[in-house]
């Protein structure tokens, strides 16, 4: 009788540290992981051997695929004023609705006479639609990305007093003149230092 | 560990239960908890995208053409990117070269081992290791961002400290035989 209780005690492990010190870990790591939100326009981006990350913060990356243009800027409330800086260019006034809106969304694709539009469509319905915007003009008449990384370019001056960061985010099969349009439009406003983002290759490439 | 409590049949069974209840099994609520740690730490990790740094040369200002800097040609390899994955290059001036128009593929046996190759031989010429090949990467319009990025890795991966991207002349164009 002794002997059978001993050896059914040695049987349990008391797991509560345990317990205790991998969920103060997991809630460690909820908090600090950012939730991936959806991508304005999937690209399928190529690949090299590279391994710079990008950066996390003061960021504005200009995403090209299908021909089209999107732009997006990091971090809501630097996405807010970018969008009152656009508005006052453009003689818009964007409610505050719109705004909240707009800050939510990684990247924006529509011209600035449909933006208001897509901005008031249901946050699912908005979500589906994204990839079918028209894109942001670039042409020499109607440049508005032009307008757009130089508005993000003077929030970043003024409110962080930083100069901002501009990536690039290709399709692989995207057309070279594309690019080296939206290169040349950085290039006009004295940005001359990209991030090209690109995946990952394997080493034995 | 995990202990079933068939029911009593014996004698003690009033100590018995008491201190069954003491402790709760814990080893599920573990297990799931240390799944989702490796979950969140697995995806943290993994979300930075990668991303290659470019440098352009400054154009807003128009440099008079006697200060332009004046390169080599015995340093300089020109490489012309095409469409349909297709490259050529060149050593020296497009009117005059020193060797080439060669064509050329992308990756390990192709265009590698000639940066390779002429980046130890230019630094052999100029009897200094800093200067090195002088790489300038001219793009048709039928090439793809892709073609871009991979020569542009080949720069990373040849170690080459010098390489611009210009536009592509019309001679150039013709050389590529496209048209």
């Amino acid at each position: 009788m002794a002997k059978g209780k001993m050896k059914k005690k040695s049987m349990r492990v008391d797991m509560t540290a345990m317990c205790d010190v991998s969920f103060l870990l997991l809630t460690f790591f909820v908090l600090t992981s950012t939730a991936k939100l959806p991508e304005p326009l999937p690209v399928d981006t190529p690949n090299s051997t590279v391994q710079t990350k990008l950066p996390e913060s003061n960021l504005a990356t200009v995403t090209i695929g299908e021909g089209k243009v999107f732009f997006g800027v990091l971090g809501k409330e630097d996405r807010k004023a970018t969008l009152e800086k656009m508005g006052e260019r453009y003689n818009m006034t964007f409610s505050e609705e719109e705004k909240q809106a707009f800050s939510y969304l990684e990247g924006i694709g529509s011209p600035m006479n449909e933006l208001k539009g897509f901005l008031s469509l249901p946050a699912d319905v908005r979500t589906k639609q994204s990839a079918a915007q028209k894109g942001i003009p670039t042409d020499s008449l109607d440049n508005q990305l032009k307008d757009w990384v130089q508005c993000a370019r003077i929030v970043a001056k003024e409110k962080n007093s930083l100069v901002l960061n501009v990536a690039i985010k290709g399709d692989a099969e995207e057309a070279y003149p594309q690019v080296k349009k939206v290169m040349d439009i950085l290039q006009e406003q004295r940005v001359n230092k990209f991030f090209l983002v690109t995946g990952l290759r394997n080493e034995d490439f | 560990m995990a202990e079933l409590n068939t029911g009593g049949d014996d004698k003690g069974k009033k100590v018995r239960s008491k201190k069954q209840n003491s402790g709760v099994d814990l080893t599920a609520m573990v297990d799931l908890a240390f799944l989702l740690i490796t979950f969140f730490m697995l995806t943290t990790s993994m979300n930075k995208p990668q991303s290659m740094n470019l440098a352009m040369p400054d154009k807003s200002e128009e440099v008079p053409q006697e200060e332009k800097i004046k390169v080599d040609e015995n340093r300089t390899l020109t490489v012309l990117i095409g469409g349909d994955n297709k490259m050529k290059w060149f050593m020296g001036m497009p009117t005059t070269p020193l060797e080439g128009p060669t064509e050329s593929t992308y990756g390990k046996e192709g265009i590698r081992k000639i940066l390779l190759n002429k980046n130890k031989e230019a630094k052999a010429y100029s009897q200094d290791v800093e200067k090195g090949l002088i790489v300038i990467i001219k793009a048709s319009e039928n090439a793809t961002y892709n073609n871009l990025i991979d020569i542009l890795d080949e720069m990373a991966i040849a170690n080459i400290g010098t390489y611009a991207i210009v536009d592509i002349t019309p001679e150039e164009v013709e050389m590529l035989g496209e048209n």
